[in-house]
């Protein structure tokens, strides 16, 4: 049987085609544009050649806190993917507990970006906060237990200590985000064929084999969706870390996006903050472009060979 | 509507020009050649032509910024290597 060569339906993308030209592709060569000016507003641009960029490529600012949305992004994806991957394959596979917990995890999913921040906020506040109090209670009895002097006895107070910062931005990342995660590898999970698990018992596989050859393999393509997903996310992270912290102590946790708001609107450098804009922008392009084709070349040479 | 609030200037209007015609002749290549021409490269990696012009565009935008970041000297000379690598991408990737 031959089959007619008819491509036309792809006429039928032109509408989201457009859409995304509006709100993606046009502010986007706007910024391409402005990151080559100089502006003081009313619409009057100046021409800057490449000094905005070489502005940013050798500002110290820029490199740390580049730094520290790679080391925030890394963080939480090293804690996140195996949690979640866990999670899920610790969740019933049926019955009315696989509902309670699929609506248990789905939760934080729900709740506004700025409001996790302000929960988190008020719930980690050292003195009335129930999870700052509890650390610092905590603290208090490790530090008499360990006979530490009063002036270096251990306490927790997010808005004066870095370690205790990062501690609460990333555990709140991983508190709102981990679900993703678990309800991805869930659904890759339950399509997995009951044949392949009954092979399995006949050949007395271990549970690390099973896990290692049927259900990590068939759980692969949701996995690069999360693992996309949870990169760009946490790559251009910003208003919970900016409701909880304020990207302080200092500027401990001024990750990329709260640095680049700081120079677009707080200090009306439009210039350098396109620069910095498009190199962001090129940089989780970059590793966008790196995950998924390490991630999908095998499939895609196996198709290709055949 | 107007368009002064985009900021244009010549350059990047030439600039985005290229863009838009390198699209167009990569779809007419693509009409006159169908399939995009995969194939497996020294790097390891299956690309079609369109994977080879991303990785050609990616990578001179890294080259001009790692000019502009450790170079000193006019920036047309990263520009020459930009287009040197993508040749070599075209031929050998």
């Amino acid at each position: 049987m031959t089959k007619t060569y008819n491509n036309k339906a792809w006429f039928l993308v032109l509408p989201v085609l457009f859409l995304v030209a509006m709100n993606a592709v046009i502010p986007l060569m706007t910024v391409v544009n402005y990151s080559l000016q100089e502006t003081f507003g009313d619409n009057l641009f100046f021409w800057a050649g490449t000094a905005n960029y070489e502005a940013v490529l050798s500002s110290e600012r820029f490199h740390t806190a580049l730094l520290r949305q790679f080391i925030f992004t890394f963080t939480i994806l090293a804690i996140e993917i195996p949690l979640g991957v866990a999670i899920a394959l610790a969740m019933p596979k049926s019955g009315p507990w696989a509902s309670v917990c699929l609506v248990l995890m789905a939760l934080p999913l729900l709740i506004p970006w700025n409001v996790v921040g302000a929960m988190w906020n008020i719930f980690s506040l050292p003195d009335i906060g129930l999870l700052g109090w509890s650390l610092n209670s905590l603290a208090g009895a490790i530090s008499s237990l360990l006979n530490l002097p009063p002036d270096q006895a251990l306490t927790f107070n997010y808005t004066n200590q870095i370690g205790s910062a990062w501690f609460v931005v990333i555990l709140m990342d991983v508190w709102h985000w981990t679900s993703l995660v678990v309800l991805l590898a869930y659904a890759g999970l339950r399509s997995i064929d009951d044949a392949y698990y009954r092979a399995a018992k006949i050949d007395g596989a271990s549970r690390w084999a099973v896990f290692r050859y049927i259900q990590l393999p068939k759980m692969r393509q949701v996995l690069i969706i999360a693992v996309l997903l949870r990169f760009i996310d946490s790559f251009i992270v910003y208003t919970e870390p900016f409701v909880l912290t304020g990207g302080g102590p200092g500027n401990a946790t001024t990750f990329l996006s709260i640095d680049l708001v700081k120079s677009a609107l707080g200090e009306f450098n439009l210039g350098y903050a396109a620069a910095m804009s498009v190199i962001y922008f090129l940089i989780s392009l970059f590793v966008c472009w790196l995950f998924y084709t390490l991630m999908t070349q095998s499939d895609a040479k196996r198709e290709y060979e055949q | 509507m107007g368009l002064e609030w985009m900021a244009w200037t010549p350059q990047t209007g030439i600039f985005f020009a290229s863009i838009a015609g390198l699209l167009v002749v990569f779809t007419l290549w693509e009409i006159a050649r169908p399939g995009g021409h995969p194939r497996i490269g020294i790097l390891g990696l299956l690309t079609t032509r369109g994977d080879r012009l991303f990785m050609s565009l990616l990578a001179g935008a890294f080259i001009h910024l790692g000019w502009l970041a450790f170079a000193t000297g006019p920036l047309w000379i990263a520009s020459i290597i930009a287009l040197g690598l993508a040749v070599i991408i075209f031929l050998v990737v």
